[in-house]
């Protein structure tokens, strides 16, 4: 097995069996705000039982190992093709491990070969920078949350929302309404405000690779992020949607320029089993340093 | 903290209410997507899959075949169950079931069938597949494993003390719906 190989192994083995530390205290801190002798206490706990259990049995947090998503920061002049033909490996053996279940389905046949690499998995997105460091961060994120995920287009009548930053509080508030309870919350949403319809989603996901205590370098966005968030832990939803203080652990938005007919804002939604890691390369493939 | 254990029958069920807590022991039968349409297209389940007073569990596990060839569920927690709301008073009617394990929830269909039949919803934690795991003792059999793949199999698990909330009774209500109409009301004063 080369180097890199064996690297890309490893990120995955940790991302599915080991939460970030940030999101790690982040759970913990709500489990002491909720209410005691409650179930959203009850579920909290489990939570964080189960987050132990995972890291010290070395095994998948949630059984649903997600879709398999790979950010890669490289120089000009990295072979691209070698490194998803490397990690396609990589995720057939982590399959085979068990770090990962057999989660990967042929939309028109409906089979599952069994292997998670197929047409668009996993998923790569690769940037590069003039730095000659290579880092690979991964995110793994489950069916549950995804489906929860909602993209409306301002204005929206319905909601009163129009095309400024209210609309977007507005839009946003909506979909954690309509995701209570089915995203495994507390959860963490990823917002892009803007973009095309493509551009959008892909965009908001991205804002997943940032620190749950971090905070926006836009003064309005980050002003839009803290607000949804308080309002969101106001409204009651509660760990899976049981009743309770926390329904968010985050908000992070970004914005992209749209088109004058166009304006989207679209919303990912993370479960609270945020399984999301990183690792810097050397040349030959090894792990530098772990990135969160 | 209530302990539910098999066979679950009406009495049983119908004495739960929602927001109580409960330790299920016992058989167990996963079904999701897959299962659920192949029902309701009129599939046949082998003899050996007795759903009456039993729980169907809305999960796809990840479990290993061990050195000695018997299976162990190394991850199962529950799947979102609304996906399963237009097939699941139908499935409680025909085959009996007093409850059903899952995540997020069931619509009005399966309200009114578990008030009905005498059959509860039962919320497990999303996500908490290693805590889940370690309450499944053993793995009795699996079935359409080729059919449908591993995830989406009928798996027949042994639980032990498999905490669970009850959020639909079989009296018609429903955790889920106070709680929307709560936040709904919270966050219309907010906007």
């Amino acid at each position: 097995m080369s180097e890199l190989q064996n690297s890309l192994l490893e990120l995955i083995r940790r991302t599915s069996a080991e939460i970030p530390d940030d999101v790690n205290q982040s759970i913990i801190a709500s489990l002491e705000q909720e209410k005691k002798g409650t179930i959203a206490e009850s579920a909290l706990k489990i939570i964080n039982q189960n987050i132990q259990l995972a890291k010290r049995k070395s095994q998948p947090i949630c059984q649903d190992t997600g879709s398999i998503l790979f950010y890669v920061d490289c120089p000009v002049g990295f072979d691209q093709i070698l490194f998803e033909e490397t990690a396609k490996e990589a995720v057939k053996l982590a399959t085979k491990k068990g770090y990962l279940r057999q989660n990967s389905v042929d939309s028109l046949t409906g089979k599952n070969d069994g292997t998670n690499v197929g047409p668009g998995a996993p998923a790569f997105h690769f940037q590069q920078h003039r730095s000659p460091e290579v880092s690979v961060r991964l995110v793994l994120k489950g069916g549950g949350c995804e489906n929860v995920g909602a993209q409306y287009s301002l204005p929206n009548e319905k909601l009163q929302a129009n095309r400024d930053l209210d609309g977007c509080r507005k839009v946003i508030l909506d979909a954690v309404l309509q995701a209570q309870g089915k995203g495994c919350g507390p959860g963490i949403l990823g917002v892009c405000i803007g973009g095309d319809r493509a551009t959008g989603y892909e965009m908001s996901k991205t804002q997943f690779l940032r620190l749950i205590p971090d905070r926006n370098p836009n003064p309005e966005l980050d002003k839009l992020e803290q607000d949804i968030l308080k309002t969101a832990n106001e409204l009651g939803i509660g760990p899976m949607g049981f009743g309770g203080k926390t329904t968010l652990l985050g908000v992070k938005i970004c914005a992209a320029n749209r088109l004058p007919a166009s304006y989207f804002v679209s919303i990912s939604y993370m479960c609270w089993a945020y399984r999301r890691q990183g690792v810097t390369l050397d040349a030959d493939g090894k792990i530098g340093k772990w990135l969160y | 903290m209530i302990k539910l254990t098999f066979p679950f029958n009406e009495d049983k069920i119908r004495a739960l209410k929602v927001g109580d807590e409960v330790l299920i022991s016992g058989v167990v039968f996963t079904g999701r997507d897959a299962v659920h349409k192949y029902l309701h297209d009129g599939g046949q389940l082998p003899p050996e899959v007795k759903l009456r007073d039993g729980i169907l569990y809305h999960c796809g596990p990840v479990v290993m075949k061990q050195d000695d060839g018997s299976w162990k569920a190394t991850a199962a927690g529950p799947t979102t169950s609304i996906r399963e709301e237009p097939y699941q008073a139908q499935i409680i009617k025909d085959f009996g079931i007093r409850g059903v394990i899952g995540k997020g929830g069931m619509g009005d269909k399966t309200l009114a069938a578990c008030k009905e039949f005498g059959c509860v919803y039962l919320h497990a934690i999303g996500g908490a597949a290693q805590v889940l795991a370690d309450c499944i003792k053993k793995v009795r059999n699996v079935y359409f494993y080729e059919k449908f793949g591993a995830p989406e199999a009928i798996w027949e698990f042994e639980v032990q003390d498999f905490p669970a909330v009850v959020t639909i009774d079989a009296h018609g209500n429903s955790l889920h719906k106070e709680v929307f109409a709560m936040s709904q009301a919270e966050l219309a004063k907010r906007l």
